[in-house]
């Protein structure tokens, strides 16, 4: 079957197996590897990306479900020679080790401090109608996103980094 | 060529000398842009045209044979290729620094989760049906699951120094603990995965793996081929912890599955196949026993411990390592018993030994000090012997005193108060401590390192599991060369470099970044000469070369390349003096009085680890160590059926490794300066699993401390907690 797709601002049409998942179509069809497979299942987030602005678990999503949708990967995001101020915290901040988690984790905080600034309230938000970020709201909101090198602590002090930047 | 430096002596501090001033520094990964945009290329990222996919098919009985597979049921799917079982597939990944094939089973099945074949199909869609739906007919056999019900066991004779039995009876003081610990999966973010491609005789693999000098030869043994023929490929490992040391059946059945099909076959493990055929932590039975005086003198330390494995597999979890080597006794005594199951076989995970021994001996420190009326720092500062009280070696360095005092300074210990008395609504506050040992070795290694102009390569087969090797040979080679790390290019993880070490048992940097600093001191040596004058008088400095009134740019001076290859070993110095990190670990933690959740408020580990040559990277290493502490005290459990032994928490949804929200933001790490001269020429210590080594302890003496009970089969799980809560003391 056939599905039409924009990956980074550009449509591809792609052919696939019914059972095709999201991430399987970005790693093995248009070749953006950066997106990783930890699980398969939804349980990590190493394969999170935006869809439509919003970030999902892209092993969780069938192709097939998404015609005409908008997606957005890491490569979207920045590349070695012109990384976004997210990425660039986490170099400085050394946010990651083995690197695997990384994608994810960004993809993650990329879309989760946008939710913090829509006023999107989380589980431990003190003010539900105007959250804030701190490490808490940080910690509840990436628990989605695990890293088996546990680089947790480094990795939100990166996002706060990159978050007062943007400020 | 290489020339082989033998550790026979200590070692001058030449990297205190040179004055280029990037080592130590807390440099950012030079592999960091390509991993935080997507570049960097991980095993199963590296596709190439007319790959096929394979997935392995699992036993689903515990021991027996396999005695045919109904193909039809699955060769009409389509897409579906083949499906391969081979007498040369193995039944499980190669021991760390093995060297040769793991057993290889035939049809015989050892384990419930064995890999018994690969189905190769045209998509990895249709390989995973097909592996799911395949109908394989067994002959089974009975066979004992769990160490207790198995009547196969094999128990050494206990290691001891002094008379245990004669001291125990003095004691003055005495506890005798049991503790558990359940088995527990290294759980790398990134699965096992190979894609491998045969041109003319030879096999190119690309796997996720640690020590490739090893693997290219467990390669080859099992493939009965030469290790000429054999070229591994890992520039890029997402995570390791132990379980990625040894060749693995993923590697092993997609240079078969190519083999025979003539073109590339990429081999990815499920998540649920890493955790059925990975080696896994051994689960641990273990009796503590100490004794000391009324004025806190320890005198008996006993540490005996049941783990298991599968026949056949020489690794046993060294439980009681730390407790041989950190407190002193008159009388010490350690029995190991290894259980022969058909399980999911064990192996090395981060920090074997320590990671799970140190949680069983650092609580029953923690009830002593208590049955004494003692602080848990004074006991441990009181009872530091002088010499490896097994062995009698010299400590090379050791500032554990120092680590205890800063920690318990820095983390606020002196407020601690008395247990099971703060609280703060239905939370009930606690601290508690341990101390941090892992001992460090030095592993046979080899580097290149090549210079033109003010450029240089630095080409090894070791690999950056995620430890920061691209950034620390790039530092070592810019320290020693005068060089900005920019202009230092590091090669690694390709069978075709230079031997390495590997990564493991926290020996990577101190092994391959002595052999970089040896062929960049041979480089160094040649640069002397080049300028005329003698090494001793040789500054590298910004890319230029002064000595003996000359001042001359690198980039005019070397115009032809300069090559050297390096190999060291340990000798003389590991018989005479015993090289370990240590530290202390303090943690605060909130319990809840209905609920038993327990919540890490804070830690503070102070450390001593010999040199520290990426303060960035060893600390990102020391808090990874500390975060697997606290899964190992409160959340991580694999758990296998009862029956047959299958695993039952087979995947990241139910084996709970720690995330964010586990993981306080309040994380602080000291190191304290130190230089081993007697380790290696770069005076470290292993890094890597320093920090989990007692960190679960201090976590679990924290609850200890916040509730007045204690929890003695780990992790402190909720419910585990509360029952502990209930007990009458």
């Amino acid at each position: 079957m056939k599905t039409t797709l924009t990956v980074n601002g550009t449509q591809h049409e792609v052919g696939h197996d019914p059972r095709r998942t999201l991430l399987d179509t970005l790693r093995d069809d248009l070749g953006l590897t950066g997106t990783k497979k930890g699980c398969d299942h939804g349980q990590c987030g190493a394969c999170t990306v935006l869809l439509n602005g919003e970030r999902v678990n892209s092993c969780l999503c069938l192709t097939a479900m998404h015609d005409g949708d908008e997606i957005t990967t890491i490569e979207g995001i920045g590349a070695p020679e012109r990384l976004s101020a997210l990425q660039r915290a986490f170099v400085e901040r050394d946010g990651f080790q083995c690197g695997y988690c990384t994608p994810g984790q960004i993809m993650s905080a990329t879309a989760m401090l946008k939710e913090i600034a829509e006023g999107s309230p989380s589980y431990v938000s003190d003010d539900l109608d105007a959250p804030k970020l701190s490490d808490g709201e940080m910690a509840e909101r990436m628990s989605g996103n695990l890293c088996r090198c546990s680089a947790y602590p480094l990795i939100r002090e990166a996002i706060a980094m990159a978050a007062e930047v943007k400020e | 060529m290489s020339d082989t430096f033998t550790m026979d002596s200590p070692q001058p501090r030449l990297l205190d000398q040179t004055g280029q001033g990037v080592i130590g520094t807390p440099m950012n990964r030079p592999d960091g842009p390509r991993k935080v945009s997507g570049q960097a290329c991980y095993t199963a990222d590296a596709v190439t045209e007319g790959v096929a996919h394979g997935v392995l098919v699992r036993s689903t009985i515990s021991r027996g044979r396999v005695t045919g597979m109904d193909l039809a049921s699955v060769m009409s799917i389509d897409g579906v290729i083949d499906v391969i079982t081979d007498p040369r597939m193995i039944r499980n990944p190669a021991q760390g620094m093995a060297g040769e094939a793991p057993v290889q089973p035939g049809d015989a099945v050892h384990y419930h989760g064995q890999p018994i074949a690969l189905v190769v199909a045209e998509s990895f869609e249709a390989a995973r049906d097909a592996a799911q739906r395949l109908t394989v007919h067994y002959e089974t056999e009975e066979a004992s699951v769990t160490p207790e019900g198995t009547s196969a066991s094999e128990t050494d004779d206990p290691e001891t120094a002094g008379d245990f039995d004669a001291a125990w009876q003095a004691a003055e003081v005495k506890v005798d603990l049991n503790f558990t610990t359940p088995s527990q999966a290294a759980a790398a973010m990134e699965p096992h995965a190979a894609i491998a491609e045969w041109k003319d005789n030879s096999v190119t693999v690309h796997s996720s793996l640690q020590m490739i000098r090893f693997n290219k030869k467990e390669l080859a043994d099992t493939l009965g081929i030469d290790p000429s023929q054999v070229r591994i490929l890992a520039p890029f490992v997402g995570g390791g912890f132990g379980s990625k040391l040894g060749l693995g059946p993923e590697a092993v059945a997609a240079a078969i599955a190519s083999q025979r099909l003539g073109r590339p076959v990429r081999v990815v493990m499920t998540r649920q196949n890493v955790f059925d055929c990975v080696l896994r932590r051994s689960e641990t039975a273990q009796r503590v026993r100490l004794g000391a005086t009324q004025d806190g003198r320890i005198t008996a330390i006993s540490h005996d411990d049941t783990v298991s494995n599968l026949d056949g597999e020489g690794f046993s979890e060294p439980v009681s390592q730390a407790s041989q080597f950190l407190y002193g006794a008159d009388g010490l005594s350690f029995t190991q018993t290894v259980a022969r199951i058909a399980a999911t076989p064990a192996g090395s995970v981060r920090a074997p030994g320590e990671a799970v021994g140190m949680l069983g001996l650092e609580a029953a420190m923690d009830e002593l000090a208590e049955r004494l009326g003692m602080d848990p720092v004074e006991l441990r500062l009181k009872n530091l012997p002088d010499k490896h009280p097994m062995d009698g070696r010299e400590y090379s360095t050791r500032r554990l005193a120092d680590c205890l005092r800063e920690g318990a300074e820095n983390f606020g210990w002196a407020q601690r108060g008395a247990a099971g008395m703060r609280r703060e609504g239905d939370w009930m506050i606690g601290m508690g401590m341990a101390s941090a040992a892992r001992s460090s070795m030095l592993v046979k290694s080899a580097s290149r390192v090549r210079l033109t102009g003010d450029r240089a390569v630095v080409e090894t087969d070791m690999t950056d599991i995620g430890t920061g090797t691209y950034a620390i040979l790039a530092q070592i080679t810019a320290e020693m060369l005068g060089l900005s790390p920019e202009r230092v290019e590091v090669r690694l993880g390709d069978s075709d470099l230079p031997g390495a070490s590997g990564s493991g048992g926290s020996f990577g940097a101190n092994s391959a970044g002595s052999s970089t600093f040896l062929a960049a001191r041979k480089i160094r040596r040649r640069i002397a000469d080049l300028l005329g004058c003698a090494e001793d008088d040789l500054t590298l400095q910004g890319g230029r070369a002064r000595g003996l009134n000359r001042d001359m740019a690198l980039a005019d001076l070397v115009q032809e390349e300069l090559e050297a290859e390096a190999t060291i070993k340990a000798g003389k110095t590991a018989e005479s003096h015993f090289s370990s990190g240590f530290g202390a670990h303090f943690a605060e933690v909130a319990v809840n009085e209905w609920t038993g959740e327990v919540r890490v408020r804070r830690m503070l580990s102070v450390m001593s680890m010999g040199r520290i040559l990426n303060e960035k990277t060893a600390r990102s290493q020391a808090l990874g160590g500390m975060i697997w502490g606290i899964g190992a005290a409160l959340t991580e459990e694999m758990q296998n059926d009862q029956r047959d032994g299958h695993v039952v928490t087979r995947d990241l949804a139910n084996y709970h490794v720690p995330s964010h929200a586990d993981v306080p933001g309040d994380m602080q790490v000291l190191f304290l300066e130190e230089r081993d001269d007697w380790a290696n020429p770069i005076q470290t210590k292993g890094i890597g699993e320093l920090g989990i080594s007692g960190a679960g302890a201090a976590v679990l003496n924290a609850i200890a401390h916040a509730t007045g009970h204690r929890v003695y089969d780990f992790p402190a799980l909720p419910d585990r907690v509360i029952a502990a809560m209930e007990v009458e003391i």
